[in-house]
């Protein structure tokens, strides 16, 4: 068994696969030992964890049922098309569509960064993998990233997009430095927080290929890099589209990265003429920083958009949280092939 | 261009292009250390490790670092940060014991109490509370639990006991530790889940047929089997705990204030600061070659400190194949 990060492990997959079989308590025929008998340390043992596992599940309905009550509550059409503006009331603050359009283009950039060094990565590593103390420092490098905190990701960040050679990046402050600060930095760095759990889910694919089928490619005479397009890619890609949907719900549920490197303003600030790359190299905002921002501990407290942003946030978490249960089954449908490390 | 790659490429190129894309994993890894490390140097270079320990007004030190210019005297550089490190510390601990207690019962209902039913309830539900992003979490501390603890459980006596002090607004440990804990849970039940399900059905089988009850065998030999499965949970939530910081940020009450337990009752509603949150408090005036450097420090502690947490439960999850080989 290889050690695994949380984001894997919190899928539960080795507990759902035995989601069929009856809980060990209620199996067997014939008379069960009924609590009333038991000594009382048992009794009480008994009703915590009742009690824990209830608990937690309540927990969690309350978060949904408030955030979707506030949201409810909150949330007007208009305010998904309006841009936020500056105002002491919140009626005059606007809506969240720059945020909205901010969170569309970290999530693109930091997969489009992630998906060529995981799947890169994960392939090198399975396939060829040799000299093996390189192929563990990889995979160390690897888990290192998933145990850094993100704000220390995004000071490294800072530190890297502040060099002066960097300032084509984001732009250059009044005193000449390097601002740092832009939609291309913010979206590097969110590439090294999808990095881990695209890279885990791809890796663990490629093991699970059954060694004949690449045997089978070899003894037709396809070389290593074509049994890699031809066959291993192909059956693995359910689970990099796992990976990249646990990769997006990681950039868009991510703060701290965007407080640090991408400024306070809620509205996108294009830097420079030029249309497209202006506002990548400019500031603005997303979900996250807008909720941080409206709530009472940013500038902008205003916590009815914050409430309502927040329940938008929570709505596209659900979602990829159901997409990717979705791949996993229908992967498993299809071929009865695994996802994710889990032998279906 | 697009007709190159279109051909079939040699094993060797393509070994070598992945390979080097691998490398610029690790050399992302090391560029990172590097990086906070010499941004961090000032601090090693005026303090040593000093600036661990305690002493002096940190808020104040911060304050003097914020105001120079941006070729400070050495003398700016004085930081003695203990504060932040102790809030860390109580944060951390705090949650990760609450989460562990109910982590381990809440393990314990899902895999064996639990009706089919309510299991598959139970399993999305801590996915979904483990994908809820944590400043969704720091929304509901600030608006909700904040203003409660504030209004209704801090009484007026308790705040004029400490006003000269420190202001309690309900911002404070109770809260920070309260929603930590929810946060880190649903990564300790599902590795304890994990571990629960892996040890084999003979084992509680065997315990049950000598007569014992059904949760006095889970209590004494799948729990006690899944030991290291416990500690090395502990551990990645404590790497987790560590590193939250927009949440802290939110709802600690964001004061450079170390909550003394010797004050009573009212310990669990003081204000607090930890490194991670210290850094998002600051993050404005990091253009500040002192207080930048300051950050940067604290950012290598707590990188340094997920370094040895992932040692660790690495190690400690060592033993578990013990028990696979044997089941």
């Amino acid at each position: 068994m290889r050690p695994k990060g949380w984001e894997e492990s919190v899928r539960l997959e080795g507990v759902e696969r035995m989601l069929g079989r009856p809980p060990a308590m209620r199996g067997g025929r014939g008379k069960r030992s009924s609590p009333t008998t038991w000594r009382w340390v048992d009794r009480v043992a008994l009703a915590f964890a009742w009690g824990a596992g209830i608990g937690l599940c309540l927990v969690a309905g309350a978060i949904v049922v408030y955030m979707a009550y506030r949201g409810v509550q909150y949330l007007r059409p208009e305010l998904l098309v309006q841009r936020p503006a500056i105002s002491t009331s919140q009626s005059g603050s606007g809506g969240f569509l720059d945020p909205l359009i901010g969170t569309a283009l970290l999530t693109v950039i930091g997969i489009l960064l992630a998906v060529p060094l995981a799947i890169g990565g994960a392939l090198w590593i399975v396939e060829y993998g040799r000299p093996t103390w390189l192929a563990r420092m990889v995979e160390s490098s690897i888990e290192m990233v998933a145990g850094t905190p993100d704000i220390v990701i995004a000071l490294f960040g800072l530190s890297l997009f502040q060099l002066s050679f960097m300032a084509p990046f984001s732009f250059k402050a009044e005193g000449g430095g390097v601002f740092g600060k832009s939609y291309i930095a913010a979206g590097a760095m969110m590439s090294l927080i999808a990095l881990p759990p695209l890279f885990t889910a791809t890796r663990d694919g490629l093991q699970a290929v059954p060694g004949h089928m690449r045997e089978a490619a070899f003894a037709l005479g396809k070389t290593r890099i074509a049994t890699i397009r031809r066959v291993l890619l192909p059956s693995v890609r359910s689970n990099i589209a796992t990976g990249i949907t646990l990769g997006v719900s990681r950039i868009i549920g991510d703060t701290a990265i965007i407080v640090l490197l991408l400024g306070d303003s809620l509205r996108i600030d294009p830097q420079g003429g030029v249309p497209g790359l202006g506002v990548l190299r400019g500031t603005g905002s997303t979900l996250t920083s807008y909720v941080y921002n409206n709530s009472p501990a940013g500038e902008a407290s205003a916590p009815q958009k914050a409430y309502a942003a927040a329940f938008v946030l929570l709505l596209f978490v659900l979602a990829l949280n159901l997409l990717v249960d979705r791949i996993g089954r229908s992967q498993a449908d299809a071929t009865g092939l695994t996802v994710a490390g889990a032998t279906v | 261009m697009l007709e190159r790659l279109r051909h079939p490429w040699s094993d060797n190129r393509a070994e070598r292009t992945l390979g080097a894309v691998s490398l610029l994993v690790c050399a992302l890894v090391v560029a990172m250390v590097v990086f906070v490390g010499i941004h961090a140097w000032p601090i090693f270079e005026h303090n040593g490790l000093s600036w661990l320990g305690s002493g002096g007004d940190l808020g104040r030190q911060l304050a003097a670092m914020q105001n120079t210019t941006q070729h400070p005297p050495p003398s700016a550089y004085h930081l003695r940060a203990w504060t932040l490190i102790y809030g860390t510390l109580l944060t951390t601990a705090g949650a990760v014991v609450l989460a562990l207690a109910i982590s381990i019962f809440s393990s314990i209902f899902i895999v064996e109490l639990a009706p089919v039913r309510l299991r598959r309830i139970a399993i999305p539900v801590i996915r979904l509370l483990a994908s809820v992003p944590s400043v969704i979490y720091g929304l509901i501390g600030i608006l909700v639990l904040v203003p409660f603890v504030g209004n209704d459980l801090i009484s007026t006596a308790q705040k004029e006991s400490v006003q000269n002090v420190v202001e309690l607004t309900g911002a404070g440990l109770s809260v920070t530790v309260v929603i930590l804990t929810v946060m880190i849970t649903p990564i300790m039940v599902a590795l304890i889940c994990e571990a629960l399900v892996s040890v084999p059905n003979s084992w509680r089988e065997g315990a049950v047929a000598l007569g014992v009850n059904p949760v006095r065998a889970m209590l004494a030999v799948t729990l006690r089997a899944a030991r290291p499965a416990i500690v090395a949970a502990a551990v990645l939530a404590t790497a987790r705990a560590l590193g939250e910081s927009i949440m802290i940020s939110m709802v600690s009450g964001s004061r450079a204030f170390s909550p003394k337990p010797i004050d009573g009752l009212v310990f669990f509603f003081e204000p607090l600061r930890t490194l991670a949150s210290g850094i998002v408090d600051y993050h404005e005036g990091i253009g500040a070659p002192a207080l930048g450097s300051a950050l940067y420090a604290w950012a290598l502690l707590l990188l340094f400190s997920a370094f040895v947490l992932s040692i660790g439960g690495y190690l400690i999850k060592l033993p578990l194949r013990k028990y696979q080989v044997r089941g």
